[in-house]
């Protein structure tokens, strides 16, 4: 992706929440190890790691607010397209498998994993379709 | 959507770079319109109108007059 002013802008959020998310999911790994949380307060905790990576989503939401570069917001929404469709077909296919008890079960926060997957799908779509623009 | 960007370009001598920073878009944004394979928004192409003192017929081909001779 192209280094505009919002681009730099967007991946100080990611380095940010990353942290963030790196720090929240050993506290709450440490927490329910070691028994320090329960009742209403073990929710919290447990949701505390999903925080920074529903942060990560709407840091992309504003990338492509924030975007001036026309022809570059269009190349973020089409890999966010490409993300949502091959990990919504991924969870879907997963779903009727896992159903059929053909294969195991998978945590669900994975679905988010493999959308990110699919931004670099996405991206590499983009580099094939529109050449030299497409990056 | 056909284009005389690349055309107009050349006449006054103007790297792809140089037409992105006079109308404050990437290199790319560029490259792409004049290949072609981006059709820029009204606004955007106002802007490369008023840059080169054309109306926007002069420098993009309207879709339904592309096949005509």
């Amino acid at each position: 992706m192209l280094r505009t002013p919002a681009w730099k802008r967007y991946n100080w959020r990611v380095v940010w929440l990353s942290l963030a998310y790196a720090v929240f999911l050993i506290g709450a790994a440490l927490g329910f190890r070691h028994h320090y949380v329960s009742g209403v307060c073990a929710y919290g905790v447990a949701i505390l790691p999903a925080l920074p990576v529903i942060g990560i989503i709407g840091a992309i939401g504003r990338y492509l607010v924030e975007e001036e570069d026309e022809y570059v917001r269009m190349l973020m929404v089409r890999q966010t397209l490409w993300a949502s469709g091959f990990s919504l077909s991924a969870a879907t296919i997963w779903g009727f498998l896992e159903s059929f008890e053909l294969i195991g079960r998978v945590d669900g926060y994975y679905v988010v994993v493999v959308w990110f997957f699919g931004l670099g799908i996405g991206g590499v779509v983009n580099k094939l379709t529109l050449g030299e623009g497409g990056c | 959507m056909r284009n005389r960007l690349k055309v107009l370009r050349a006449e006054r001598d103007w790297s792809q770079s140089d037409l992105a920073d006079r109308l404050q878009v990437s290199r790319q944004s560029v490259n792409a319109i004049e290949t072609g394979k981006y059709d820029p928004s009204l606004p955007l192409a106002f802007r490369i109108a008023e840059l080169f003192g054309l109306a926007i017929e002069e420098i993009f081909t309207s879709p339904s007059r592309e096949d005509r001779p």
